[in-house]
C-alpha cells in the first residue's frame, strides 16, 4: 500500500484529513519536513487562512522546491484541499497579488456572484458537476453534494483543466486536474460519504 | 445551489458519575433546568449516520480547569464524524482556538469572551482566518420589547442590542453569526423569526438561528420567515422520534434548497 503524507506548514487541522485517509484505509504520516517528502507514494495539501501566509509558510519551510521536486519532476499523485488547491494556482489577488506554485494557468480572484443576496464566505454543501469519465469522482452519483467554505476561487483560463464546478450565482471551481495533480475547493475530508469516497478514488488513482 | 444546512446542537456538562466527573450530553430550558441525555460522542455518530450537515459542540461548565474535558471530545468525535463542526465554550484566547482547531474543530464560537474583549475576533480572525471564527449571541426579549445580549451563560445582561453586535462582530472579522433566543431555549415553541430576520438583512455572513425548535415547520419558519442560512436545534433533536432525515424531507417539500443524501 502507498504511504501518503500530508503537508503540514502550519495552516489549519490536519487531524480531520488525517483521520479521513484513515478511515478509508492508507498508511498516513505528517511530514513536517520537506525530506519527508521522499519517504511518501502520494500526497495531500490541505490548507485554510490565508493565501499570502500559506505561500510563506510553505516557503519559509522549504517545501516549495520539495513539491516541485515532488510533485512536478517524479509525479507522484498530488491532492490538494481548499487553500491547498488555491496555491497551485499561478498567483492569488487576496489582499496583496502574490504569487503561487503556478502549476495551473489560473488564478485566485474573489467570489463574486451575481445574486448579490449570496453570502460571502460560501459555507455549506453544494451540488457539484463533475467530468463523467473522472477517475476521482468514480462511483459517485451525479450532482453529489460536497461541503464548501472560501471566500476565494480559481479561475482557470484552461477549461479542460477544470474537473467540476459548482454553482454559486455564476460558475465556481470545484475541481481541478492536471497530470498528476488533482485538487478540490471543497473538503472531502467534511463531506461524509462521497467525501470518503473521492480519498478512496485518490488513493487508487493511477494517473 | 448552496444548501440551507441543520445542524444539531450538543451542550455539555462535567457531571459526576460512578465517582468520576464526565462528559454529558444535555439538554436545557432557557439556559436553566438541565436533563441528562447521554454520551456526546455516540450522540454525534447517530447525527452523522442521520447526515446532519454540522454539528455545534458547547461545553456548558468550560473553564480553564476542566478545558481539557473538552478536548477530549472533540478529539474523539474528529476521530468517527465526517463533517464540518463547531465547539464553544469558555473560549477567551487566540490559544484556546488553536489548542481547539489543533484537536480536530474546524469552527470556534466565542460569545462571553467576544463582548468582554471585542478584540479577540479581531485577533483570532487574522489569526486563523474568519472561516474559524464563529460570533455567538445570546439575546433575551425585554418586558418592553427590546433585545439584549446576554453573557456568561444567560446571567449577565450587556445593554448590547444583538443585531449592532452583530453587525460590529462582522466589520471584526467574525465569518458567521450563531443567535440563540435564551427566552426559547428548550421550549419547542418556535425560532425567533423576527430578530433572525433582522440579523439576516443586516450582515453578509452566514446566520445560523437556534432557540425553540419544536416541530419541523419551526426550521422552515427560520429559512422561510427568519432568512436563516442553517438553523441548530438541541432538544428537538435528542428526545423526539423525529430527527434530520424526517425534518429534511420537510424543508424539503417547502421548496428549501437542503441536501437529501450523505
Amino acid at each position: 500500500m502507498d504511504v501518503i503524507g500530508i503537508i503540514d506548514y502550519g495552516m489549519g487541522n490536519l487531524l480531520s484529513v488525517f483521520h479521513a485517509l484513515e478511515r478509508v484505509g492508507s498508511d498516513v504520516r505528517i511530514c513536517r519536513k520537506p525530506s519527508e517528502l521522499a519517504e511518501v507514494e502520494r500526497i495531500v495539501l490541505p490548507g485554510v487562512g490565508a493565501f499570502g501566509d500559506c505561500m510563506a509558510n510553505l516557503t519559509q519551510r522549504g517545501f516549495v522546491d520539495a513539491l516541485h521536486e515532488a510533485v512536478i519532476r517524479q509525479k507522484k499523485p498530488i491532492l490538494g484541499i481548499c487553500l491547498g488547491m488555491q496555491a497551485m494556482a499561478r498567483r492569488s489577488y487576496e489582499g496583496a497579488e502574490c504569487p503561487g506554485l503556478g502549476w495551473f494557468n489560473a488564478d485566485v480572484v474573489r467570489l463574486k456572484p451575481r445574486d448579490l443576496s449570496l453570502r460571502i464566505p460560501q459555507v455549506g454543501w453544494n451540488d457539484v458537476t463533475f467530468r463523467p469519465d473522472s477517475p476521482l469522482f468514480a462511483g459517485i452519483p451525479a450532482k453529489p453534494d460536497f461541503y464548501f467554505v472560501h471566500s476565494f476561487q480559481m479561475q482557470c483560463e484552461d477549461p479542460d483543466q477544470v474537473e467540476a464546478s459548482c454553482d454559486y450565482g455564476g460558475p465556481v471551481t470545484a475541481a481541478v486536474r492536471k497530470d498528476n495533480i488533482f485538487a478540490t475547493q471543497f473538503h472531502p475530508e467534511k463531506s461524509q460519504d462521497y467525501g470518503l469516497r473521492l480519498l478512496e478514488n485518490f488513493l487508487k488513482w493511477c494517473p | 445551489m448552496l444548501k440551507r444546512r441543520l445542524i444539531p446542537k450538543l451542550q455539555i456538562r462535567n457531571l459526576p458519575f460512578g465517582g468520576v466527573t464526565r462528559p454529558v450530553l444535555v439538554t436545557t430550558r432557557q439556559f436553566g433546568d438541565f436533563v441528562e441525555i447521554g454520551d456526546p460522542v455516540s450522540q454525534a455518530r447517530i447525527y452523522e449516520a442521520q447526515a446532519a450537515d454540522e454539528l455545534i459542540i458547547v461545553d456548558l461548565d468550560a473553564s480553564a480547569d476542566n478545558r481539557m474535558t473538552l478536548v477530549d471530545v472533540v478529539k474523539k468525535a474528529s476521530a468517527v464524524i465526517f463533517m464540518p463542526f463547531t465547539v464553544g465554550g469558555g473560549v477567551r484566547s487566540v490559544a484556546d482556538f488553536v489548542t481547539l482547531l489543533s484537536n480536530g474543530a474546524d469552527k470556534v464560537s466565542i460569545n462571553t469572551a467576544a463582548v468582554e474583549t471585542p478584540k479577540l475576533i479581531d485577533e483570532a480572525s487574522a489569526a486563523l482566518g474568519a472561516q474559524c471564527v464563529v460570533l455567538s449571541i445570546d439575546y433575551r426579549r425585554t418586558a418592553d420589547g427590546l433585545y439584549r445580549v446576554w453573557t456568561r451563560g444567560g446571567r449577565v445582561e450587556t445593554g448590547l442590542d444583538p443585531v449592532a453586535w452583530a453587525v460590529e462582530g462582522e466589520s471584526r472579522g467574525a465569518g458567521e453569526i450563531l443567535l440563540t433566543s435564551i427566552d426559547r431555549d428548550g421550549s419547542r415553541s418556535g425560532i425567533d423569526v423576527e430578530l433572525t430576520r433582522q440579523v439576516a438583512e443586516r450582515v453578509s455572513i452566514p446566520v445560523i438561528t437556534s432557540g425553540g425548535c419544536g416541530l419541523a415547520s419551526h426550521f422552515v419558519a427560520g429559512f422561510l420567515q427568519g432568512g436563516a442560512d442553517a438553523v441548530s436545534a438541541g432538544t428537538y433533536f435528542c428526545f423526539k422520534d423525529e430527527n434530520t432525515m424526517q425534518v429534511r424531507s420537510h424543508i424539503k417539500n417547502a421548496g428549501i434548497p437542503i441536501r437529501l443524501h450523505r
